[in-house]
């Protein structure tokens, strides 16, 4: 723990290994300061972990639902997801990619039918994992800032 | 290999030997397009024409495709007189019109707008573009046309020429042709160069690639030159695209130069990159290709309804 230079939570979850850098888009991805205005959330940035440098957020008496996950692992592809009770890690889990990806992002393109007012939700497939390159399932054209498509 | 109830949306959606099917069959119906023999294939069917914007060659021989098999067309030549000037949206429209018919034929200004719409038929659907999308049918009576007059795909040396950047037809035409391992020249300006995704995707077929910039230069070693019209609208600054439309013009000097069976394709419309004094020239394949439009669409009609397998 002594790369940790916050204190350990009671309750929440911690999401470890974060891409160095990416953990203000985490916060966007959670909504956060919008939606913890009670909570304490503390972010590390750029720390040195057994495996270079990263990026580490603890969200007290949060735990993160299956959908924020999976946003999550869009921008920081190797996160760890650690739910904390009294304590203690009570789960542990990596972000995984999907084959598709559905309903988390839209489209960059603005000519795609899929930003149009039709009753599809936008849906992209998974062309490579490292680094993560997606394409819009409906025009094809690959999402240069995924970030920014973030629903 | 089964083509019936299949959509045509890219010409990814078709393997190599599925090309080569499609391209025997237009063979095949190259008298009935012409009018010389009868055909009743498709009698008593119906295929949607839905033009969500203006088309003169595609439309047409998507028409006359289905009227030459003997069925019937209903649609419309552009959106203004449907309920999308009500709001309606595409996925209705086409649930709407698959009442109507046994096949669709679209164009509309947006792209994925084809996919969208074989996700909500039931009948098949058949892209006649896209938006910057693909536009399957055009690569395929391209592919035709080339192997028609030239008697292979693969043994040619094809420049694309023009727009490279924006223009659908040959995205779609550089993926085809690298399936058949053919030896691909781009030639454009720097601006307007093929994009890397498409030049990696054709590398990684196999393709023999390479770039230009004049066209003089290679002019006597090609066997295809595929001619674009180059946009003027994908020109924010007029000054610039006055630099580069005139540029690659294809005149009866330039085809002195070339080899004398080398064949001029455009997808049409050209505006001012063919001049027209090469129109009688034999080398002159652009109505010919035109009207290939018709058996290959005859072909494709046919194979997804089931007439002809």
């Amino acid at each position: 723990m002594k790369e940790l230079k916050v204190q350990p939570i009671k309750n929440g979850t911690v999401i470890d290994h974060i891409t160095p850098g990416a953990a203000l888009k985490v916060l966007k991805i959670l909504d956060i300061p919008e939606q913890e205005r009670d909570s304490i959330v503390s972010v590390v940035m750029h720390v040195e972990g057994k495996t270079g440098k990263k990026d580490i957020v603890k969200i007290e008496n949060r735990e993160l639902r299956a959908e924020e996950v999976d946003k999550i692992a869009l921008i920081a592809p190797d996160a760890t997801i650690n739910i904390i009770r009294n304590y203690e890690v009570a789960e542990k889990h990596r972000v995984g990619i999907p084959d598709e990806i559905v309903g988390i992002v839209t489209c960059g393109n603005p000519n795609c039918i899929s930003n149009a007012r039709e009753p599809v939700t936008p849906r992209f497939v998974v062309k490579q994992r490292k680094p993560l390159r997606i394409q819009c399932a409906y025009c094809e054209r690959e999402l240069k800032d995924i970030s920014a498509g973030l629903l | 290999m089964t083509f019936v109830g299949r959509d045509i949306v890219s010409i990814k959606d078709l393997s190599k030997e599925e090309i080569l099917h499609v391209l025997d069959r237009a063979e095949d119906m190259v008298p009935a397009a012409r009018g010389t023999e009868q055909n009743t294939l498709m009698q008593g069917k119906i295929m949607a024409s839905l033009f969500f914007e203006p088309s003169t060659r595609t439309r047409l021989s998507f028409e006359t495709a289905m009227k030459r098999l003997g069925g019937g067309v209903v649609g419309f030549a552009q959106p203004d007189a449907t309920s999308l000037k009500k709001g309606e949206t595409l996925a209705d429209t086409i649930r709407t019109a698959e009442q109507y018919c046994d096949i669709i034929a679209m164009r509309h200004p947006q792209e994925g707008s084809a996919r969208l719409a074989a996700e909500f038929a039931q009948v098949p659907v058949i892209n006649g573009g896209d938006g910057a999308g693909h536009h399957p049918t055009q690569c395929l009576l391209d592919l035709f046309t080339i192997r028609k007059e030239k008697g292979s795909i693969s043994d040619n040396r094809v420049a694309l020429i023009g727009d490279l950047k924006y223009g659908r037809t040959v995205h779609s035409l550089a993926y085809a042709l690298s399936l058949f391992q053919a030896d691909i020249v781009f030639i454009a300006p720097q601006q307007l160069q093929m994009p890397s995704e498409v030049v990696e995707e054709c590398q990684e077929m196999g393709a023999r690639i390479s770039f230009e910039t004049q066209l003089e230069t290679v002019i006597d070693d090609l066997d295809v030159l595929y001619v674009t019209r180059i946009q003027k609208e994908r020109f924010p600054d007029p000054e610039e695209y006055n630099k580069v439309v005139g540029i690659y013009k294809v005149d009866l000097p330039l085809l002195e130069m070339a080899k004398e069976d080398v064949i001029v394709m455009h997808p049409l419309p050209r505006v001012y990159e063919i001049d027209s004094q090469v129109d009688g020239r034999p080398q002159a394949a652009y109505f010919r290709q035109a009207f290939n439009g018709v058996p290959v669409r005859m072909a494709l009609i046919s194979l997804v309804l089931g007439g002809i397998k």
